[in-house]
């Protein structure tokens, strides 16, 4: 497969990017809209929250990040229940007239877990509301089953706790994932550095999403590139498939005709 | 009339003020914003046609960075 022709397909869409970035924790919004261009991603996510009231010249995120360019993500970030994820990702629409939203529910903010049992309930929720749904999920193959079969457009379960920069913790689930599931796999949450994205790319997933990894970089800008090269370049090693695993060397220059 | 905003109390709002007067009297921009009126969304169509009752209760929300 060409690397022009390879495309990700979420509901309907096509991107050409497979690296989903965050808006979060960036010293600036003008610093954000930099990473944004050096990692070449065409969807951010981001968070629905009260205007300021009291300062109603404060800088908003969409004068930095035209969403008429970058695909915007609603996230539900703070949401507890399906109630208050329906509520604000409703608010979302209307305020971008998007469908395609990122549905997180938390539980515990020490780990940050997924609240399986509630995103199971948002999630439908939301599909019957017409939205297409990219769901934060553990990395249970169980559940991501059952999430799938709701109907969630994405499939993203956490590689590690959110902003916790460890890599992927569970490769053999992600792969387990990545096998049974028709939609999209992303990894979201867990990444720390380039070679973390890379991992997840080789392992079958159809693209990262990352924050922390590249906002709290020491420089954020160069971080961004450094994981538009990683994911392009897991995804192809993924797609050329790598050599087999050998327990002894195998020399690479022929022994015949040796001297 | 007295309409409670984004959790706060706003008292010294004129009476009859639809969602549009509202949000130009707030300095907001239309655009980049979305309303909720007692739990329920106003379409940005609506804006100008729903008029505010004395007592409700609104959220104005707008996008900011997230993960």
């Amino acid at each position: 497969m060409g690397h022009n022709t390879d495309k990700l397909i979420i509901a309907g869409r096509k991107f050409s990017s497979r690296l989903i970035i965050g808006t979060g924790k960036y010293t600036t919004y003008a610093q954000n809209a930099d990473a944004l261009t050096a990692s070449g991603a065409e969807i951010v996510t981001v968070a629905v929250r009260r205007v300021n009231l009291t300062n109603p010249d404060e800088p908003l995120l969409v004068d930095f990040i035209d969403p008429t360019k970058t695909v915007y993500l609603p996230n539900t970030a703070g949401c507890f229940t399906g109630e208050d994820a329906v509520r604000t990702l409703r608010l979302a629409r209307e305020a971008g007239g998007w469908d395609l939203v990122k549905l997180e529910v938390l539980s515990d903010p020490k780990h940050l877990y997924p609240d399986m049992e509630e995103t199971m309930r948002a999630a439908k929720l939301l599909i019957a509301d017409g939205f297409e749904v990219m769901v934060y999920c553990s990395d249970d193959p169980v559940f991501a089953r059952k999430l799938e079969d709701l109907g969630c457009a994405a499939i993203m379960p956490l590689g590690a706790p959110i902003g916790s920069g460890l890599g992927i913790q569970n490769p053999v689930n992600i792969r387990l994932i990545v096998e049974q599931t028709s939609v999209p796999v992303i990894v979201d949450a867990g990444v720390g550095t380039a070679s973390d994205a890379a991992i997840a790319m080789e392992l079958g997933c159809d693209g990262v999403l990352m924050n922390t990894a590249i906002a709290e970089a020491k420089d954020p800008i160069l971080m961004a590139g450094a994981m538009k090269h990683a994911v392009i370049a897991g995804r192809q090693a993924y797609l050329a498939g790598r050599m087999p695993r050998k327990k002894y060397a195998d020399p690479s220059s022929p022994l015949a005709g040796l001297i | 009339m007295q309409l409670i905003i984004n959790g706060d109390t706003y008292t010294d709002l004129k009476v009859g003020m639809n969602v549009l007067e509202l949000l130009s009297h707030l300095s907001l921009p239309m655009a980049k914003v979305a309303v909720e009126r007692n739990k329920e969304i106003v379409p940005k169509s609506g804006y100008a046609s729903v008029v505010l009752q004395d007592g409700d209760v609104l959220e104005i929300i707008t996008f900011i960075g997230g993960g």
